[in-house]
């Protein structure tokens, strides 16, 4: 071992032209960016405005700018996998098999970890305390930290694009394929450590936000009277709490067989291989309805806000989203139906999953009732809400069918369960975030997201939705299974040619996405809204002004009704403005956050690499950064709401 | 802001953030505790599920040696009952007993740690390291978990105690306080289970 | 359709259509093409009713909602039809009621489908058919499949053969990764795991070619882990296992062993069998000193 451990030069990209090509457009974007952040003269700005922000606004920004540009390596991935299936009928195509497996190991795993996970977090942070209205979230500071360990985590995996490779072993890592035996390099390392530090983080915001909701509801909200969004928040959250903790043992274990030659999945030496598959999916169900409930949230609110109407059925909604929480733990086998269990264990888990279609019907029913009877605005919002109920069912149908074990014989491991799953995620969870994006930005911003942009993004992405995807329902049937680099038959073909057009248009629907965005901030102007309330809302993000002031409200409201805004405005109800404010307490800004997600990043990269010092020294660096803070008292400032800052303690 | 009354109603403000923070973490923190008990929880079905898979390599009975183990078990209820103490003096502001029962406390699981770090030693000396069989993995794995979580809360102790005697028995000294001792007992709680499904049954 | 070069331009042309049609037209494809819905065994044939029942059953869901989602939001859009909004109407014990009933009773009626079927088409029952079953032991290799017959004395890698009528019995074990193992249109698929052995039951109608492969991604040449597989008549099958008897080539353990330790994919091959504990061995070796004696156990129930 050198000093650099096993990193050289010959952990440079160079195996492939396709492989260098990415590697060079990454460097260059990073050149890019920090050129013209310098250029802008913007470093200090962003130091102290943004990286070491403790604003639960600013944080939640920060994640979904990392979503997007995540979305973005995630789908180009896709892309390339699309476009070598496309080609790849009885040649190599133009991908070698050990990039190609390295591509979609790498799309599961961003789209999952650093696209969905961070997304739905930042709307968590974006909306959660304006709708509950508090100030910010009960620990502003591991709220920061949870953000730079999913940074950190994300920046892993994007360095094994330049240095080394990824792993070749799908985003769920099965040993004893990921043992050291089958897969000796770094790419099972990259993926373990990106996704065991991203899962700290996450763990982290799960803890964060049920206590939030908990503990700083402004007076009248009992429990019902919460928005739908902040109840799956608080599912998901403990969701988050629960499940994650199974993620970190999974990775651990396959870390100590890897790292110190233990015998837990290997094969022989006394391993298990199948006890690393329960634990995995002990964390990975309850994910998919991580991802998926906060999705939910947005579909609710969206969805009552556009037919002026309240949520048609609120208290079933609830109780559905947390029976839909507990059931979450108990189908995780369904995942491996085919391992050989008994049909007594494979048809009771099998029920267990079914069991869980019945509240995911029940809210589709309430969203389609809600608009009944309504005064509908087709807004872009409520174009991805309609899309999603329409698509989703297909996804739920195809689900009930995996779920029955003898049916799971047949398209297990299959491109008809890549259907399903993507059938569930992108217009189930994806497009709950998008119109998430497009409904609460204009709360963030104080101007709205062009309209005609928005549907155009929609309709390529509904459209290429159902050309890339349902080739592959078809596909399943016709016996291909998934992660296939080549292929001999024929008739496969052209089905994955139109898959293809449909990804082309997936990449439309990204570029209209991205113009949206150039197109409002340069018309920000026209797109301004002064009135904190653009759409006419229900709930209280919208009672305070657009962008909301760091501390969200002057004073803290009191709630009345489930639809606080909307109660306000029917009984013209003013609140009273005290005579005098007593100061608000407000946390300082510091770069711990981003120090400790940077000592992360070079812990993960040096134990990945065999650096072991550098491990040491990073490891003592979070330790010391944590150890340093907590010596510090009065990390806080006063805030006097009339808008006059106070001075710092 | 020279105003006394805006002062007031500042230092009002300040104090009443910092007793909604201290509820708060504590909420929180027992949230992490429950976070824990779930890796431990797998970390125990993980046991059980390799306990029969020894490869040949040596299986749970007589390998144990019990004495040490109960040993070790008394020195960290101990440490929990001194805690305990500690705890006390802390809360009648009584700095002194309370930095003296917090040392006390350290060294008492450093002693159970001294102990177990001996045992492993022993155990890889005799040729049944981690490495040997999946139930050897699940072993190591297992106590040594909890084993880090002790020097992790030993670590901890000894920040307290430079806390206490740097700032003294503030409100945010104290709260730290009262959630390391959470994190105190429930390492104990911990090994109970660690004592009993892996050392007594391990020995029958 | 067929597969010949000449036709494959048509063959392709139906598929853009079919691709655009979608799954209704699925009836109409060749048996080669879509094995799932063309099988060719009693077990194949129930798991793809199975799969057209519960289909039929979840458009009772699906098509009110599709109809629900299209009608509601062009009747009562904005500036529409302003008499019949309701802006407080959010509750009905009825309606509520109904939306819980509808989708708890369909996924009872299913539920108890899959108790049934699950039980009935679990993979160690043995298949009906005449005659003991013929047992098969199957070895996952990198990137291929290893056939023993211990009964026929033969073996083979990437060839399955079996006689049509027979119920047919395989046990599978992996000397690599996991594996899965699949042939769409005759049996649904099972891992193959190192140190472990599952099964497959199946009983092949007729006479009749298929493709069976592994499913479960393995790295490397994975795409080409496929095998052929012939169901023949009785003493077709009869002829063709002395035949491969007799083809020089023996398995033992050292052929066994140059055979795994060559990871890459193969074309077909015929051995005699000359060592009988051959499968039982693969196993043995990941389960050294009972290391694993409970696992493979509980794999064999």
């Amino acid at each position: 071992m050198t000093f650099l451990g096993r990193l050289g030069f010959d952990a440079l990209p160079f195996y492939s032209p396709v492989a260098l090509t990415g590697a060079l457009v990454e460097v260059g974007g990073l050149v890019a960016v920090v050129l013209v952040v310098t250029w802008l003269g913007k470093w200090s700005y962003l130091w102290r405005e943004w990286l070491t922000s403790l604003d639960h606004k600013r944080i939640g920004v920060m994640y979904i700018v990392l979503a997007l540009v995540m979305l973005m390596r995630g789908f180009v991935d896709a892309f390339m996998m699309r476009t070598q299936q496309a080609v790849a009928f009885g040649s190599s195509g133009y991908l070698p098999p050990e990039h190609f497996n390295q591509i979609f190991s790498a799309h599961g795993t961003i789209m999952i970890f650093f696209m969905a996970m961070p997304f739905l977090t930042g709307l968590f942070n974006i909306v959660v305390p304006l709708q509950i209205g508090a100030r910010d979230v009960s620990f502003p500071f591991m709220n920061a930290v949870s953000l730079w360990l999913t940074a950190a985590g994300a920046a892993l995996v994007m360095t094994s694009l330049v240095l080394g490779t990824f792993s070749t072993a799908g985003w769920t890592a099965y040993p004893p394929f990921s043992e050291v035996a089958y897969n000796p390099g770094t790419g099972v390392d990259y993926w373990i450590w990106s996704v065991f530090i991203a899962g700290f983080g996450s763990t982290m915001t799960g803890i964060n936000f049920v206590v939030t909701i908990l503990k700083r509801r402004a007076p009248g909200m009992t429990l019902m009277r919460m928005s739908l969004f902040v109840w799956t928040t608080l599912v998901t959250s403990i969701l988050m709490v629960f499940a994650f903790p199974a993620l970190t043992v999974s990775t651990a274990l396959l870390a100590l067989d890897r790292y110190l030659g233990m015998h837990f999945f290997t094969n022989g030496g006394g391993g298990n291989m199948m006890n690393y598959l329960n634990l995995f999916w002990i964390w990975g169900h309850p994910e998919v309805y991580i991802l998926i409930l906060p999705a939910f949230g947005v579909f609710s609110e969206v969805v009552a806000t556009f037919s002026g109407k309240p949520l048609f059925g609120y208290r079933s909604l609830v109780y559905a989203t947390a029976v839909i929480g507990i059931l979450s733990f108990t189908v995780w086998l369904h995942h491996f139906f085919t391992m050989g269990a008994s049909p007594n264990v494979n048809a009771a888990f099998g029920i267990a999953t079914m069991v869980i279609a019945v509240p995911t019907g029940v809210k589709i029913f309430d969203w389609l009732l809600t608009m009944y009877r309504g005064q509908i605005r087709l807004t872009s919002p409520m174009y991805w809400t309609l899309g999603f109920i329409v698509t989703f069912v297909i996804g739920g149908a195809t689900g009930v069918l995996l779920a029955i074990p003898p049916v799971d014989f047949l398209m297990h491991n299959s491109v008809f369960l890549v259907a399903h799953f993507h059938n569930m995620l992108v217009p189930g969870a994806l497009f709950g975030y998008l119109a998430g994006y497009m409904y609460w930005f204009p709360k963030v911003f104080g101007f709205r997201l062009d309209e005609t942009w928005g549907k155009c993004a929609f309709w390529a992405w509904i459209l290429g939705f159902y050309l890339a995807f349902m080739p592959l329902y078809v596909l399943g049937f016709m016996g291909m299974p998934r992660r296939m680099e080549h292929y001999d038959v024929a008739a496969w073909q052209p089905l994955l040619i139109v898959a293809e057009a449909g990804a082309v248009l997936i990449f439309a629907g990204i570029a209209f996405l991205v113009i949206q965005l150039v197109v409002s901030i340069r018309n920000r102007e026209t797109l301004r809204d002064c009135t904190g309330d653009p759409w006419d809302g229900r709930t209280l993000e919208w009672a305070t002004a657009s962008p909301p002031p760091h501390w969200n409200f002057d004073d803290i409201p009191e709630v009345h009704d489930l639809d606080e805004l909307a109660w306000r405005k029917r009984h013209a109800y003013k609140p009273k403005t005290p005579s005098r404010r007593s100061p608000i307490v407000m946390p300082d800004n510091t770069p711990a956050g981003l120090l400790i997600g940077a000592f992360s990043f070079l812990f993960g990269f040096a134990l990945v690499w065999f650096i072991w010092w550098l491990a040491v020294l990073s490891f003592a660096g979070i330790f010391a950064t944590l150890t340093y803070r907590s010596f510090r008292d009065g990390t806080e400032h006063l805030v006097q709401p009339d808008g006059l800052p106070g001075e710092s303690r | 802001m020279s105003d006394p009354a805006d002062t007031a109603q500042a230092r009002t403000a300040v104090q009443t953030a910092e007793l909604q923070a201290v509820e708060e973490r504590q909420t929180g923190f027992w949230l992490y505790l429950l976070s824990d008990a779930v890796i431990f929880s797998l970390l125990f079905a993980t046991f059980g599920v390799m306990a029969g898979r020894t490869a040949g390599g040596p299986s749970a009975a007589g390998l144990f040696d019990l004495t040490h183990v109960f040993a070790e078990t008394m020195l960290l209820l101990a440490s929990s009952f001194t805690f305990g103490l500690a705890s006390l003096a802390a809360d009648d502001g009584r700095t002194t007993p309370a930095i003296a029962w917090l040392v006390i406390t350290f060294v008492l699981g450093l002693g159970f740690v001294a102990m177990e770090l001996t045992e492993f030693s022993g155990m890889i000396a005799e040729g049944a390291g981690p490495q040997r069989s999946g139930f050897l993995s699940a072993f190591f794995t297992l106590v040594g978990t909890h084993g880090l979580h002790v020097t992790a809360g030993l670590v901890w102790i000894a920040v307290m105690t430079g806390q206490i005697a740097w700032k003294g028995l503030t409100g945010p000294v104290l709260s730290r306080l009262q959630r390391l001792g959470l994190f105190w007992h429930f390492l104990d709680i911990v090994w109970i289970g660690v004592f009993t499904f892996v050392y007594l049954a391990g020995s029958l | 359709m067929n597969l010949h070069p000449q036709g494959r331009l048509q063959t392709r042309s139906t598929l853009w259509f079919l691709a655009l049609a979608s799954i209704v037209l699925l009836g109409g494809c060749s048996a080669t093409d879509l094995p799932i819905i063309h099988p060719g065994s009693a077990v194949a044939l129930s798991q793809r009713n199975l799969v057209i029942v519960v289909f039929g059953l979840m458009l009772i869901v699906l098509i009110p909602v599709w109809l629900m989602a299209a009608w509601f939001p062009w009747k009562y859009r904005a500036g529409g039809n302003e008499t019949g909004y309701r802006p407080d109407w959010s509750q009905s014990l009825l309606i509520d009621a109904i939306v819980w009933a509808v989708p708890a009773i369909l996924v009872m009626v299913i539920a108890a489908m899959v108790w049934i079927y699950t039980h009935r088409l679990d993979p160690y029952r043995p298949a009906t058919g005449t005659g003991p079953p013929l047992e098969v032991q199957v070895v996952a290799l990198d990137w291929k499949w290893l056939f023993i017959y211990p009964d026929q004395k033969v073996a083979t890698v990437n060839e399955l053969v079996v006689p049509a009528g027979r119920p047919v019995q395989l046990h599978i074990t992996a000397d690599t990764v996991m594996n899965s193992l699949f042939v769409p249109g005759l049996t649904g698929q099972i891992y193959a795991m190192a140190g472990m052995e599952t099964r497959l039951n199946f009983d092949a109608e007729k006479p009749r070619d298929y493709r069976g492969r592994n499913t479960q991604y393995s790295g490397g040449q994975f795409p080409d882990q496929h095998f052929a597989v012939h169901v023949e008549t009785q003493p077709q099958f009869a002829r063709w296992a002395a035949a491969a008897a007799k083809s020089g080539s023996v398995l033992n353990q050292s052929a066994y062993d140059a055979l795994s330790s060559r990871k890459s994919a193969s074309g077909v091959k015929e051995f005699a069998l000359a060592d009988d504990n051959l499968f039982a061995g693969i196993i043995a070796k990941y389960c050294s000193d009972g290391g694993c004696r409970q696992a493979s156990a509980a794999s064999a129930r």
